[in-house]
């Protein structure tokens, strides 16, 4: 491992370095789902919009695919992070 | 991809907790075992719970499974040399009736009972253990707090008890689903997976929410139904909530985790048994009122993210585990009821005990499913 894989930042949200990557991939977490649980990359305010994308490249590298071949984790809401105030007022019949 | 092994002593379905915890415990007594799992480690209910450890409960079954559990939770960092982020904070469990109030005198009694260090609290006295809670808002009127209740981070719990049980010797398939389950002579022996077979003397049923499906395989009926159960994350906050707070009134809990976010679900009383996975917006809404009027001072926390994952509900939420009449051989983990995190490391301990012939720390008859032919007496402290 390079000195610049260690200070190369993944996931800003959750501090993860490309090192750290690269070693989960090593240790047998070659999904993104199984990535997200393990370091925490798209668990932070982001919610993987710039992690999981650099985060996909890497992966695919590794295994040898495309990054249009890795399986994206479940898109949750309410995708931006939301103050508790806000969603207590909304009116869930409300459908718009 | 390797080959799957041809033939173990015991074949186990799912890869949650159940699944690697009983993997590890046979492994650890020299049986060889292969794990079938047909998404990653944890995939199913495990990965996506709420990862509370509580032995509060009302029936003296769950509470020595839990109270067990605990012991192992409390060693798991030695053990199984992983950090699991394991936090005795506490449970703080809040009655709003008269009624619940009159329930939770005879839980702590029976609690009590088995040796459980559980303190009673009056209304003026739940302030001393979460300051932050607004209990006149609530309506709180008591409240039942043990202090080595607590909680994990569940997705390394499963990878803890994955890796020991590998070093030891263990299979474990990921991305491998069971098709069948071979039946001869009224015996199970071996699963059909969509990489092979695998022969064995055994055949766990550990795949939670689709256990009905799994055992429907082998001809056996099981009454669990899977219900889905939702749950949500705010953004990290500085440390200030230890124990976890649940209200069966309201039918909500909710913890801060390690990393600083409070998590916590709600049960849609009017939620029907299924397959469902969707999250809604009736969930966040309604959550979001509970945490305002639980912690008024959560008003301007962002919430980061929902889900939902399934209960593996039985008739009287208590799980099934050993043999099955039908089918011998064919051995039950399931039917957890929300509860099976915080349980499945002592359910694993029995499992490997009934397997290997050791004499039984806790007998298994409570939890065999032909107690559903007869009446039953359900576990009342649920968040259903």
């Amino acid at each position: 491992m390079s000195d610049d894989q260690e200070e190369e930042i993944v996931c800003r949200c959750e501090d993860v370095s490309l090192k750290e990557l690269l070693e989960a991939i090593d240790r047998g977490y070659t999904t993104l789902d199984q990535l997200k649980r393990y370091l925490r990359i798209g668990m932070g305010h982001c919610q993987g919009r710039t992690c999981l994308r650099l985060a996909a490249g890497v992966l695919a590298r590794k295994l040898g695919k495309r990054v249009d071949e890795i399986e994206w984790p479940t898109v949750r809401p309410p995708i931006l992070p939301v103050e508790i105030s806000k969603l207590a007022e909304v009116d869930e019949r409300d459908k718009r | 991809m390797n080959v799957i092994k041809d033939r173990v002593e015991v074949a186990i379905i799912g890869g949650g907790i159940s699944g690697v915890a009983l993997a590890y415990e046979l492994s650890k007594r020299g049986v060889e075992v292969a794990v079938f799992e047909k998404n990653f480690l944890g995939s199913g209910s495990t990965g996506r719970c709420g990862g509370g450890i509580r032995q509060q409960f009302s029936t003296e079954e769950n509470i020595r499974l839990a109270m067990e559990s605990v012991k192992i939770f409390e060693r798991m960092k030695e053990e199984l040399g992983w950090d699991i982020e394991y936090y005795q904070g506490g449970y703080l469990i809040l009655a709003h009736t008269e009624e619940e109030v009159k329930q939770f005198e005879k839980n702590v009694r029976l609690q009590r009972s088995l040796g459980l260090d559980v303190q009673w609290l009056e209304r003026d006295e739940i302030n001393d253990i979460v300051p932050e809670l607004d209990v006149e808002g609530i309506g709180a009127i008591a409240a039942t707090y043990c202090p080595t209740d607590g909680h994990a981070y569940p997705p390394k719990a499963v990878w803890a008890y994955a890796d020991k049980a590998r070093e030891l010797g263990a299979h474990i398939y990921e991305f491998t689903e069971v098709k069948g389950i071979i039946v001869e002579n009224g015996r199970a022996s071996g699963v059909i997976t969509e990489r092979g077979e695998t022969r064995s003397r055994f055949v766990v049923n550990a795949a939670g929410a689709w256990s009905p499906i799994v055992a429907e395989m082998a001809g056996v009926k099981l009454p669990n139904k899977p219900y889905r159960h939702e749950i949500m994350i705010t953004e990290p906050l500085s440390h200030f909530l230890d124990p976890m707070v649940i209200s069966f009134h309201d039918n909500v809990y909710f913890r801060q985790t390690m990393r600083g976010g409070i998590i916590g679900g709600w049960g849609d009383p009017e939620e029907k048994p299924g397959f469902n996975f969707a999250s809604s917006l009736k969930f966040i809404t309604t959550m979001a009122r509970l945490l305002r009027k639980y912690i008024p001072a959560l008003k301007p926390v962002r919430v980061l993210r929902q889900w939902a994952g399934l209960y593996d509900v039985t008739p009287d939420a208590k799980p099934i585990l050993g043999p099955v009449k039908e089918v011998e051989g064919f051995l039950q983990m399931n039917g957890y009821s929300g509860h099976g995190f915080m349980v499945a490391p002592m359910c694993a301990v029995l499992l490997a005990q009934y397997i290997t012939g050791e004499p039984l720390s806790i007998p298994l008859e409570p939890f065999s499913v032909e107690r559903f032919e007869k009446e039953v007496r359900g576990e009342v402290s649920v968040v259903g």
